[in-house]
């Protein structure tokens, strides 16, 4: 497992129905490409996420692939419109099989 | 061919003189709270009337940047820190929160540093160094590496907003003396004090780079440049290596004196660790 792992998220702790909130998300991970060589020549092997999920409610808000060539502690921010009070929830997949999830409550003002 | 060459850096100049006048109304809010980025020059900087901080020297992206604590990439290294400050380390089975329970009790601490204890110049890394070693039993952490900036950052931050206010008179006067022979003294294949571009040329570029007052307000800093967080002395050693002079040692005596000097100048203006800097 890759080290020093951490998710981090801005929601908006209230927001009006239907409104259009922005969301920023952001874990720290190394995201090796796997074309970098090490001291001695051989080849470091990739570890990346290669997946970022949001959900709301159990409705999906953004599914996102990632590729080797984003950098390290990969950020990203987007819009979402608010139907209702509920829950994102934020999962990210790391090559080495491993998922890390958070998740942020909203409620309707 | 000639004139029009001439007419374009007459332009730059006047450009560049500009661009420090402009920046000054400019407001840093961290987070929806309005912190100072400039204050009135101490009675000894005799060349200077304000203090700036280096803030007001960067374009808006990198300013925005501080601007939401979501936003500003130092935070990242600050977790990481949350988590040594816990970490147990070292053969007496302690972490920091074993004896300093919550790192919101060192809200005050950073304006004041470095500061002299027992007739030695400290600095906040030698404070976290002085914990490691003597009471942790633990190896002591590299002056400026990783984890060493991630602590201090941590501990900066719960004085963000308050005012500067280092001693520079009593047990501090020869150290700031020396930090003051240090910041006036010609170094270096170029021949270049830190006065000749902080002090005599702040806000004109030189080449690519906005000069700045050089103020360590904002230290440990993250830097775009290398993507990581910066101490003040590994700052300096960048500045010393740019004049093509041999750097101090960072924690050495000059470089803490340096500090002292250079903290004491920028005395009033607002903590900004972790700032945000190119």
């Amino acid at each position: 497992m890759a080290k020093g792992v951490k998710p981090r998220v801005k929601v908006p702790k209230t927001a009006a129905a239907g409104d259009v909130i922005t969301i920023k998300t952001l874990i720290s991970h190394k995201m090796e490409s796997g074309v970098r060589k090490d001291g001695d020549g051989n080849v470091i092997p990739r570890s990346i996420i290669n997946r970022f999920v949001a959900d709301f409610n159990g409705q999906n808000v953004i599914d996102v692939t990632l590729e080797p060539a984003i950098s390290t502690n990969p950020y990203f921010q987007f819009d979402a419109v608010v139907p209702e009070a509920g829950e994102f929830k934020f999962t990210w997949y790391d090559d080495d099989g491993s998922v890390y999830e958070t998740s942020k409550k909203i409620k309707i003002a | 061919m000639e004139f029009k060459t001439l007419l374009t850096s007459v332009a730059i100049i006047a450009f560049s003189a500009g661009v420090v006048s402009a920046q000054e109304d400019a407001i840093l809010a961290i987070e929806g709270e309005v912190i100072s980025t400039s204050a009135k020059a101490p009675a000894f900087a005799d060349n200077l009337d304000t203090v700036y901080s280096g803030w007001l020297f960067r374009k808006n992206e990198t300013r925005s940047l501080q601007t939401d604590d979501f936003d500003n990439p130092a935070f990242v290294f600050v977790d990481q820190g949350i988590d040594l400050f816990e970490k147990v380390d070292g053969t007496e089975g302690k972490a920091c929160a074993s004896c300093h329970e919550d790192v919101e009790d060192f809200a005050g601490l950073r304006p004041t540093m470095p500061r002299v204890e027992g007739g030695t110049l400290v600095t906040m890394e030698n404070l976290v160094n002085e914990c490691r070693t003597e009471r942790m039993g633990a190896e002591p952490w590299k002056y400026s590496g990783g984890q060493m900036t991630s602590v201090t950052a941590l501990i900066g931050l719960q004085s963000r907003g308050m005012s500067v206010n280092v001693a520079v008179d009593g047990d501090a006067a020869p150290f700031f003396d020396r930090g003051k022979d240090l910041y006036y003294q010609r170094v270096g294949q170029l021949d270049m004090a830190c006065s000749n571009c902080h002090e005599d040329n702040y806000g004109t570029m030189i080449r690519a780079d906005h000069l700045s007052q050089g103020n360590i307000n904002g230290f440990p800093t993250y830097r775009l440049k290398n993507a990581k967080l910066n101490s003040a002395h590994a700052r300096f050693k960048g500045c010393m290596s740019n004049i093509r002079a041999t750097p101090f040692k960072e924690g050495g005596d000059e470089f803490k004196a340096l500090e002292l000097y250079l903290a004491a100048r920028g005395n009033g203006l607002s903590v900004e660790t972790p700032s945000v800097r190119n």
